[in-house]
């Protein structure tokens, strides 16, 4: 059984229709590409599945339940994380506190444990103080922990999307190009450790334009185009297909 | 002249709890509030009313002043759960200006313009007028200590990272797994409490309160309080309370000993200098006079300590 499947779902937004039934399914354990030219809708999927934007019909299936139309807080601690295109993080929070805060069950979330400081806040505290600790040193991010996220590199913001969302000790991320705007050596680091990541026994859903990213990557390749699932299989199998270069690169005049 | 003084430590005590309150709701979740009169007003009102026409004892009073304001919070952060910004804004200041046009209205109960006199303070008779005033600044500083110390719990909590969270990005905060409304239905609460507490305890030591004194113009002086001393920090809305209130009652003595000023020019005079001095620092300190604090862990790390466990990678 698929981790992910995603049955028929569409979208608009006043009359424009960004997704127009999309059927795709995501195998766990292993690094899948979704990639197809902008606005084939890949971001407004994202959207859909993770309860950001609820979709207008059809069904998404995480992990043997049916997650259409939840919260998305909900959707997060059920095991199903996105990170964000544009690295948004808590500019005005600690790279720690923006780590810390994606952790999962702190009782001290609640306003009267907050004010009683109860045991077991402090000890989920120290918990999840370590996990950020383990996760910033893997991400190289151990030197800025207690800078603010507003003061990252662009590569480190991104780097701190992952970690975010590895925080919530999650079976599925959704990355939306984790790699745009990083130089090519930051680019080989973030593959790197994604890979990593894939080997703990974590999936990846990954949105990327930087196609020799996605061909050393990613073990299978879903295509979107207009909205729509437009083909799937290895790279090597979608880059040579017809359709999927006419819907990157439009068709030749010449052959119309 | 020391009674004056202590009727302004009460006063200042009372920007205070109301500045702790906007610095939950603003500084800390983000959210606009022009609406603060109101819920002081709730406070105000519920507090008179269960004392003066029930008779109830004058704590179970303010207590009800408290939870009313929390709970006339709970239904605005509701009807406005989707709103943000400017337009939250908007519709706070409507709601405080709605209930004071109730206020004047609603005759039956709230007896119009004419106002709640008699309203009973505790050991008001037993102190003399002095005594009484001393006692109310020692039980309001009393309780601006307690707040203080329960909203710097909150901040310094793993409840106030995720309001924090909010105030940045409230979808970050979803995806984080964190209930949005919830948090944010709970941070009106809290800073209406404060604000109904601020309410009822103003009734109850000026005995008297009327629909003209819950105007928009003390929202004002609460968002500069908490503006001056410092945004999301307790330290600085207790700071800032204190402050306004001594340059609003100061600027009272000074004006008339300017030479060619009549009394309406005096008193246009102050709402200038207020004016002149909320741009003066908006200008050039932004984050006011106690900025917020660099982070608000629970478990404070020692500095560097992170940095020495790991190897290091320049």
């Amino acid at each position: 059984m698929p981790l992910l499947e995603v049955r028929g779902v569409t979208r608009s937004f006043y009359g424009v229709h960004a997704l127009n039934g999309v059927e795709l399914s995501v195998e766990a354990g292993r690094i899948t590409g979704l990639i197809g030219p902008n606005g084939a809708g890949k971001t407004t999927l994202f959207n859909c599945i993770t309860g950001v934007v609820p979709p207008s019909t059809g069904r998404v299936v995480f992990d043997g339940e049916d997650i259409t139309g939840w919260r998305p807080d909900r959707i997060s601690t059920r095991g199903l994380v996105r990170t964000f295109q544009i690295a948004r993080g808590c500019p005005r929070l600690t790279v720690r506190e923006n780590l810390l805060l994606y952790g999962a069950h702190q009782p001290g979330e609640g306003v009267l444990t907050a004010l009683l400081r109860t045991r077991a806040a402090l000890a989920r505290e120290e918990e999840l103080q370590a996990r950020a600790e383990a996760i910033a040193a893997r991400l190289r991010l151990t030197q800025v922990l207690d800078n603010k996220a507003s003061a990252l590199s662009g590569g480190q913001k991104k780097l701190l999307e992952i970690g975010r969302a590895l925080m919530t000790a999650p079976k599925l991320i959704l990355l939306d190009e984790p790699c745009a705007g990083v130089n090519p050596s930051l680019t080989r680091e973030i593959g790197e450790r994604l890979r990593e990541i894939v080997a703990e026994g974590i999936s990846l859903l990954l949105i990327e334009h930087q196609m020799d990213t996605i061909a050393r990557l990613c073990d299978h390749v879903i295509v979107m185009a207009e909205g729509r699932h437009l083909t799937e299989g290895t790279f090597a199998e979608v880059a040579a297909n017809a359709t999927v270069q006419e819907a990157y690169m439009g068709r030749p005049r010449w052959a119309s | 002249m020391e009674n004056y003084l202590i009727a302004m430590g009460v006063s200042a005590g009372i920007y205070a709890l109301m500045a702790l309150g906007l610095n939950v709701i603003w500084g800390m979740a983000g959210l606009v509030n022009l609406g603060l009169v109101g819920f002081f007003a709730v406070g105000a009102y519920t507090s008179a009313l269960l004392t003066t026409k029930l008779g109830l004892p004058i704590l179970l009073g303010v207590v009800a002043g408290a939870g009313m304001g929390a709970l006339v919070g709970v239904l605005v952060a509701l009807i406005t759960a989707r709103l943000r910004g400017d337009y939250l804004a908007i519709v706070t200041l409507g709601f405080a200006e709605a209930l004071r046009v109730i206020a004047s209205n609603e005759v039956w109960l709230t007896n119009g313009t004419d106002g709640i006199s008699g309203i009973p303070g505790p050991f008001r008779a037993d102190l003399g007028p002095v005594g009484f005033n001393l006692f109310f600044l020692i039980l309001v500083a009393a309780l601006v200590t307690a707040v203080f110390f329960a909203f710097e719990r909150l901040s310094y909590s793993p409840f106030g990272r995720v309001l924090r969270a909010i105030r940045d990005d409230d979808q970050v905060a979803a995806v984080a797994g964190k209930w949005v409304i919830a948090y944010k239905v709970q941070a009106f609460a809290i800073g209406c409490a404060a604000l109904g507490l601020a309410g009822a305890l103003y009734g109850h030591y000026t005995s008297y309160i009327a629909p003209e004194i819950f105007v928009p113009l003390l929202t004002l002086y609460i968002k500069l309080s908490l503006l001056a001393g410092g945004v999301g920090n307790n330290r600085g809305a207790v700071i800032g309370a204190v402050l306004v209130v001594a340059f609003l009652e100061s600027t009272r003595f000074i004006i008339p000993l300017l030479p060619g000023l009549s009394a309406v020019q005096g008193a246009a005079l102050r709402e200038i200098i207020v004016s002149g001095a909320l741009i003066v620092l908006l200008r050039f300190r932004t984050q006011g006079l106690v900025p917020e604090a660099h982070s608000h862990p629970l478990i404070p790390r020692q500095p560097g300590a992170a940095a020495k466990e790991s190897p290091t990678h320049a």
